[in-house]
């Protein structure tokens, strides 16, 4: 549930977290806690036909002063701080549904493939096509379903990573729920933030989804190859992108052809050595 | 809204409140939350709670940023980031993030 939409009403959803083993089918069902009594005690003293006209001004005052998502803020540093641990290069993906995430990942596992072992945590609302698609690169991977919920949260992250054997990987790469909005607000302890816009959504996207696209670290336009068929005007979306996040380097690419990945792939492995140059624990 | 109404809860619960009449956010322009949506959630999360029927009441805060070539602060404008006097793109967001419960009113 999400403070900004509203999203996961009514009640709550079971988050589940999935890792199978892509060598060895197993057959065992999950043990997704569908089944857990519900506990609806209605027997609470309260009434609801008292109204309330609450005269605003009237009543005792408590200052607060605290962020709203300081929970998450505090379990993200805790997972940054397991990251920086281990030395492991940790890229959370962010951009709308359909964009290219999933094809974009498995690219990028496939060709650093020798230079970074790479595993992968993947969310969606349902379904774990995505982990699938993803574990044909080879990488481990698991997948988060959110149920209702549009976006992930650290402690999700946290959960899943106890399943992800973390044993000699340099690079966690996490795709986030496709949506604009609500991931925007949720660190989840990564060292950066890409966010994808692919060629065929409009080039003034990132001026319609300010919030997300300021908070990007590294901007990808995807989908290159269709570049021409879309009449894609690069000025214009380097323009908008640019005003949003002008430090954020750019990489423009096809994941299905493979044209630009070379770069995006270099920049990936410079980061990675950047990040164990930090950090005198990793091994 | 959850994680909000949870913090409102429990701030109440502390002080041995047992009713919230008003809470006050500050909700930056670019938090990403838009207050008619946060209103729809916290009516369907706050009923059946000390908080039910309490007023939300939302302080806006405009986005603003630093212009390092200028050394000034200026408001997101229409191109968001860019700087109304040199143009130039600032990376340096100084408000408009904010997410915060900043008071309750409770008996």
């Amino acid at each position: 549930m999400c403070q900004e939409c509203g999203c996961g009403l009514p009640g709550e959803n079971p988050v589940g977290i999935s890792a199978h083993h892509h060598d060895h089918d197993h057959d065992h069902d999950h043990g997704h806690n569908h089944g857990h009594d519900h506990h609806h005690d209605h027997d609470h003293p309260h009434s609801h036909t008292h109204s309330h006209e609450a005269a605003v001004g009237q009543h005792r005052v408590l200052e607060v002063r605290q962020a709203i998502l300081e929970k998450n803020d505090r379990l993200a540093e805790r997972n940054r701080g397991f990251f920086h641990a281990r030395g492991l290069l940790v890229l959370n993906v962010l951009s709308s549904p359909g964009s290219g995430k999933t094809t974009f990942i498995r690219e990028t596992v496939r060709l650093l493939e020798k230079r970074l072992k790479t595993g992968v945590i993947v969310g969606d609302l349902a379904t774990d096509n995505d982990a699938q698609r993803l574990r044909e690169s080879g990488a481990p991977v698991v997948q988060i379903t959110t149920g209702t919920v549009c976006h992930l949260e650290a402690e999700m992250v946290a959960r899943a990573l106890k399943q992800l054997d973390l044993k000699g990987l340099d690079l966690l790469i996490i795709e986030n729920v496709g949506n604009l909005i609500c991931p925007a607000s949720y660190d989840l302890g990564e060292d950066l933030r890409v966010v994808l816009l692919s060629v065929t959504e409009g080039e003034d996207k990132p001026l319609k989804y300010p919030p997300l696209f300021q908070s990007a670290g590294v901007a990808v336009v995807s989908k290159m190859d269709l570049a021409t068929a879309c009449d894609y005007n690069r000025e214009a979306a380097l323009a908008s992108l640019r005003c949003l996040a002008p430090n954020a380097p750019v990489f423009e690419l096809s994941a299905k052809t493979g044209k630009g990945m070379d770069a995006w792939c270099e920049f990936l492995i410079q980061q990675h050595k950047a990040i164990k140059a930090r950090d005198p624990l990793g091994v | 809204m959850q994680s909000a109404l949870d913090q409102v809860l429990e701030k109440a619960r502390q002080a041995g409140a047992s009713r919230v009449h008003a809470i006050r956010l500050r909700i930056g322009a670019l938090s990403g939350v838009v207050p008619d949506a946060l209103q729809f959630a916290f009516e369907a999360l706050a009923d059946g709670t000390p908080a039910q029927g309490a007023q939300l009441l939302i302080e806006d805060v405009p986005a603003r940023f630093w212009c390092a070539t200028c050394r000034h602060e200026f408001a997101a404008t229409r191109m968001f980031a860019e700087c109304p006097d040199c143009h130039r793109p600032s990376a340096e967001l100084r408000a408009g993030r904010e997410m915060e419960l900043t008071s309750l009113e409770v008996d």
